[in-house]
């Protein structure tokens, strides 16, 4: 009883900042052009933090005004001749470097005001985030000089090579869950190709996405090349997907506003589209696979940043023979998992993000009533914040709506299977298709399963294991195209191919 | 944590936003720069308007664009004696004295003065280099286990370590091997530093591949580094050849036993002690000051170095093939020796081609493996090109290396004086007509005028061999054929150049050529990013690009069994 979340918690969800650290807050504009400006329409909209509730300040709200301003220095910014486009490639991953080592140097005060207006507890977002963020951004600044067209022997009496372009004005909106690593995803690749950017970080969390605009410019970056802009999906992420100035849209959130953002390119210019989007991901546990890892794993894999990741595996699929002696480890871990402050350094789970609590409630609500055995949590945590206790599930049935759709919370389903194939077949039968993982010590029951996942990333006994070098994305309704690694780059790029008329021709 | 203090990071962050404002960063003054250059010339008066309003944004008020050409960095005036810091052998990390106690002289070819005494490493320390490298690589050691992305953040603190130090290092490079301070400061130095951070960029990103290979097999491959690299670099580009060599090497996560010239030891040692402070664990690298028939030798036949690279003459890299064929068959890379025709065309833009064909062979005092050293001109031009390029040697500036307004400094030592000298007789004797220079041109120190011979034929000796020194031969030819089939008529490949307006042509003669490189209607053009290597016997391999990485590469291929059957055989048996 002692070690309950209910405890737990009341030892320090009220250890927060003190409300000093608010006047550090500098970058609350929206940023055209390196330069700071107020909304169009003179409006700001509240910003808080999900530990307490309470409002940490007010930031501009961008809407298509400003979108319409944001892409006309974008486009300036990107003519030809521009200052931008006759850098040489190596100085553009030179300034992505300094960016990555201005993020570095105040990571510290990144990852505190990270943790202030997401939730996430600091130390993790320290040695997580900040780190991911930074490797991010060194990655692809190593990548700007070598991103190689080809000669090809083409019939003919021909000269053909091919050159690979910067697509243009790049459209970017990203999530509430990981904003400083999103933001690194989305500009770092673009950044190396050589496009500018309009980019719309959350409404729930965009100050430590402000703060890197500020970074850009200290690193040297031209005017109009990054242009960072919060505010709301409605007005400011539609009037992007929807602008005839920009080329590219990537978005990164749910798939129900992915849907909106490819019919929005349909409907205007034929935008190039990339879409990061919801999972229900499983994770397939075999009776021969290590108990111990594979119970932590699971745990992290769906507890991992209080459930809010695309990546949770959120479907647990353990093999018969074991099936009673997981839940029980699983339930015990759960109850052990330590929820507070962001700011207690032994906190491993702060609050969810302020606009999602009473999904997540509803959620576990419809777990009890369609026949789910709850075995933990289920509940709310304390008066202030938007707490919720670890939850655990068992006895899960895949028509349950706990077990299709995207939760994004601290609730973890776990299913029971009895074959290979079955387990496969199960695991496939979903709309998402984002990550996948299978424990075992097994080396042919790895293969046959991770080759058989309709999934873009698969891991085999690990979970969440992600790093910039390796490419990440869904299929079917989990996105559109992949972030990171080498194929992250082709995502903003133009293939030109340059074909020239010789008279002769020798091998 | 209890209570809560603000970062220290914030605040200052914060003030730091507002002196943004006003702030000019490095970064802008290079936009300036190239803006400044742009602005100057000569284009439509639509895209004169749309950059300037681009980069005014950029650096506005317009007062700050001349200022800017002012307050960028100037070359630091040098001190003309650098203090010498290293002057042993690097081995795991430490500073160490030849096992046989010798040391040799290193010379400031500018005066003929000994600079200091530096050790000299023979066999006994190739072993004890290589016994270090071999450590450094064994398995589960901190360089086998370093995440990529980790060496190549070694890589990028090498090349700011290096660009912190660019001046002094510029001054050494200098006092030890003759080039003129400016060049050595303001095009071997960045260089360097832009070489170790491509590779540094490449250390994550060399990527094997997974095969759909036929059958239940499963298939990939691994990149992994080759082992204990020899790497042997000449004395013509002293830092820049070792940062090639470097660069690729520790990026595939060699270690590396590294032989640089004797007669300019001096800025790789000191390279050294910036690779131990940047923190690149102890016996990846090591640096052995020798000479070529005792520890170049022993590295080339090592039987535990598993791959030399060698950049020097072609006479020696037949040495270090053979070496290495009657040992380990290590593998060999070479970049060697060349003679490469630079064929300039009537229709070319006569100015730019006479002062490029002159750059292309006087650059770094005729000292240059790629050095235009047959410029072959088109007949109906010939004469006039002689007369330009003659007056434009007569007009290269002679003299203190550390003086800014030299261009061409001392060769860098005895013998190779000698032997240029000995080019300069034969090709007198042999009936090409000297035009200008072809004498010694100082009381002391290694310098040579300026020289150029016309009328020069195919079959006399300073058209075949490399003079290595500023000697410049003229050649006249008539047809496209023709020149292709001389130019081509040459055992070595290493570069190629064609000056020329049409596209044609300018098509015709590069794909004709058998070299490595050509340039068109550019001369020595260099990136990081550019493969570079010879054909025939100019060398074996490519450096830099991506291509460099695969002399630094071993491709392991993994395939393994599948077997659904016998998985479903498991599983009924579980499920029994």
């Amino acid at each position: 009883v002692e070690n309950s979340p209910e405890s737990n918690a009341g030892q320090s969800r009220n250890l927060c900042p003190d409300l000093k650290i608010f006047f550090h807050i500098a970058c609350t504009r929206i940023f055209i052009n390196n330069e700071w400006h107020v909304s169009v329409s003179g409006k700001v909209f509240p910003v808080y933090n999900p530990a307490t509730g309470e409002q940490i300040c007010e930031v501009q709200e961008a809407d298509k005004a400003d979108v319409d301003k944001a892409v006309q220095a974008a486009r300036l910014a990107f003519s030809l001749g521009s200052v931008w486009r006759r850098m040489d490639a190596s100085e553009r991953g030179k300034l992505l470097a300094k960016l990555a080592d201005l993020v570095e140097r105040d990571s510290v005060y990144l990852a505190t005001i990270e943790s202030l207006n997401s939730g996430k507890p600091f130390l993790p977002t320290l040695f997580v985030d900040l780190q991911g963020t930074i490797k991010t951004l060194r990655y692809f600044a190593g990548y700007a000089d070598k991103i190689h067209g080809t000669s090809i022997p083409m019939d003919g009496e021909y000269l053909t090579f091919t050159r690979y372009e910067p697509i243009g004005v790049c459209g970017q909106i990203i999530p509430w869950n990981f904003p400083l690593m999103m933001a690194a995803w989305k500009l770092a690749p673009a950044l190396a190709c050589g496009n500018t950017v309009v980019l719309k970080p959350s409404e729930e969390t965009p100050l430590t996405c402000l703060y890197v605009a500020a970074l850009v410019k200290e690193a040297g970056f031209p005017p109009g090349v990054v242009n960072i802009l919060p505010g709301f999906g409605p007005t400011a992420g539609a009037a992007i997907a929807s602008h005839m100035g920009i080329d590219k849209v990537a978005f990164t959130g749910s798939t129900e506003v992915g849907k909106l953002i490819q019919e929005a390119a349909g409907r205007s210019n034929l935008k190039r589209v990339t879409l990061e989007m919801g999972g229900k991901n499983p994770n397939i546990i075999f009776a021969d696979a290590d108990l111990d890892l594979a119970v932590e794993q699971a745990h992290q894999g769906v507890f991992f940043n209080a459930g809010q990741c695309c990546t949770a595996g959120s479907r647990i699929y353990v093999e018969e023979p074991i099936y009673d002696e997981f839940v029980r480890r699983s339930v015990e871990r759960a109850k052990r998992r330590i929820v507070g402050s962001p700011f207690d350094p032994t906190t491993e789970q702060g609050p969810q993000v302020r606009s999602h609590q009473n999904r997540v409630l509803e959620y576990i609500q419809s777990g009890i009533q369609e026949g789910a055995k709850l075995e933990c949590g289920g509940k709310a945590l304390g008066l202030k914040g938007f707490f919720i206790e670890p939850t655990v599930f068992s006895d899960v049935r895949d028509d349950m709506r706990i077990a299709k759709e995207e939760i994004f919370g601290p609730v973890q389903q776990i299913m029971k299977f009895k074959t290979v194939e079955e387990a496969i077949e199960r695991a496939n039968n979903s709309d998402y298709g984002l990550t996948a993982a299978v424990f075992t010590t097994d080396i042919n029951k790895a293969m046959t399963v991770s080759t058989a996942m309709q999934a873009g990333t698969v891991w085999v006994n690990c979970f969440n294991a992600l790093s910039t070098q390796c490419p990440f994305g869904g299929y079917k309704m989990s996105g559109n195209g992949r972030e990171l690694g080498e194929s992250g780059l082709k995502e903003y790029l133009e293939i030109k191919t340059i074909t020239m008329k010789t008279v002769t021709k020798n091998s | 944590m209890g209570g809560f203090d603000p970062p220290a990071g914030g605040s200052r962050a914060c003030l730091e936003h507002i002196k943004l404002e006003t702030q000019t960063s490095p970064a802008h003054v290079q936009v300036c720069l190239k803006f400044i250059f742009l602005v100057e010339t000569p284009g439509p008066a639509a895209v004169m308007l749309r950059l300037r309003s681009a980069v005014f944004r950029a650096v506005a008020p317009p007062s700050r664009v001349l200022a800017c050409r002012f307050s960028a960095a100037p070359i630091p005036a040098p001190n003309t004696q650098p203090e010498v810091h290293y002057n042993k052998l690097f081995i795991n990390n430490q500073w160490q004295d030849a096992e046989s106690g010798k040391t040799f002289p290193t010379i400031n070819p500018a005066t003929g003065e000994v600079i200091c005494q530096v050790a000299e490493a023979d066999e006994n320390d190739v072993n004890k280099a290589v016994k270090a490298a071999s450590d450094a690589f064994r398995l589960g050691s901190p360089w086998r286990r370093m995440d990529a992305s980790h060496r190549g953040l070694l890589l990028n603190r090498l090349a700011d370590a290096i660009e912190r130090d660019a001046a002094y290092l510029a001054e050494l490079e200098t006092l030890d091997n003759g080039k003129p301070y400016a060049v050595a400061y303001s095009v071997d130095l960045p260089n360097v530093v832009k070489c170790l951070r491509y590779y540094a960029g490449w250390a994550d990103k060399w990527e094997g591949k997974t095969i759909p290979i036929d059958g239940d097999y499963f298939c990939y491959t691994r990149h992994e580094p080759v082992g204990v690299c020899g790497q042997i670099i000449p004395w013509n580009f002293p830092l820049l050849m070792q940062a090639w060599k470097l660069g690729p090497a520790l990026a595939t996560g060699n270690t590396v036993v590294m032989k640089v010239a004797e007669q300019t030891p001096l800025t790789a040692l000191y390279v050294a002690s910036l690779i131990k402070e940047v923190g690149f664990p102890e016996g990846v690298v090591n640096i052995l000051p020798g000479m070529g028939p005792t520890a170049g030798a022993a590295i080339a036949r090592h039987m535990d170095v598993d791959k030399v690279a060698f950049t020097g003459s072609t006479e020696v890299g037949h040495l270090i093939q053979q070496a290495s064929g009657s040992s380990n068959l290590k593998r060999v890379t070479l970049e060697l020796g060349g003679k490469s025709p630079n064929i300039v065309l009537s229709d070319a833009n006569m100015e730019d081609a006479v002062e490029q064909s002159h750059f292309a062979l006087f650059f770094n005092q005729g000292q240059c493996c790629c050095a235009g050293s047959r410029t072959y001109v088109q007949a109906d031009i010939y004469d006039e090109f002689v007369e330009r390029s003659v007056e434009r040697a007569k007009r290269r500036v002679v003299g203190d290396p550390f003086d800014m307004k030299t261009e061409q400094g001392p060769q860098v030592d005895q013998e190779q004086f000698n032997k240029i000298l000995g080019y300069i007789s034969s090709g007198k004797r042999e009936g090409a007509k000297l035009m200008c220079g072809g004498g010694v041109a100082a009381d002391r120190g290694y310098f040579i005028q300026p020289t150029v011979f016309g009328d020069v034929q195919d079959n006399m000796t300073i058209a075949r061999e490399e003079i290595f020194g500023p000697v410049m031969q003229i050649f006249k030819f008539k047809t496209l054929e023709e020149v292709l089939t001389r130019a081509n008529d040459s055992k070595y490949g290493l570069a190629a150049a064609v000056f020329t307006k049409d596209i044609d042509k300018a098509n015709y003669v590069s794909s004709g050529l058998r070299a490595g490189t050509v340039w068109i209607n550019c001369y020595d053009v260099f990136g990081a990013q550019a493969p570079f290597g010879g054909y025939k016997a100019s060398g074996v391999g490519r450096e830099l690009g991506q291509y460099g990485l695969e002399n630094y590469t071993e491709v392991k291929t993994f395939s393994f069994v599948l077997l659904p059957q016998s998985l479903k055989m498991t599983v009924e048996e579980i499920s029994i």
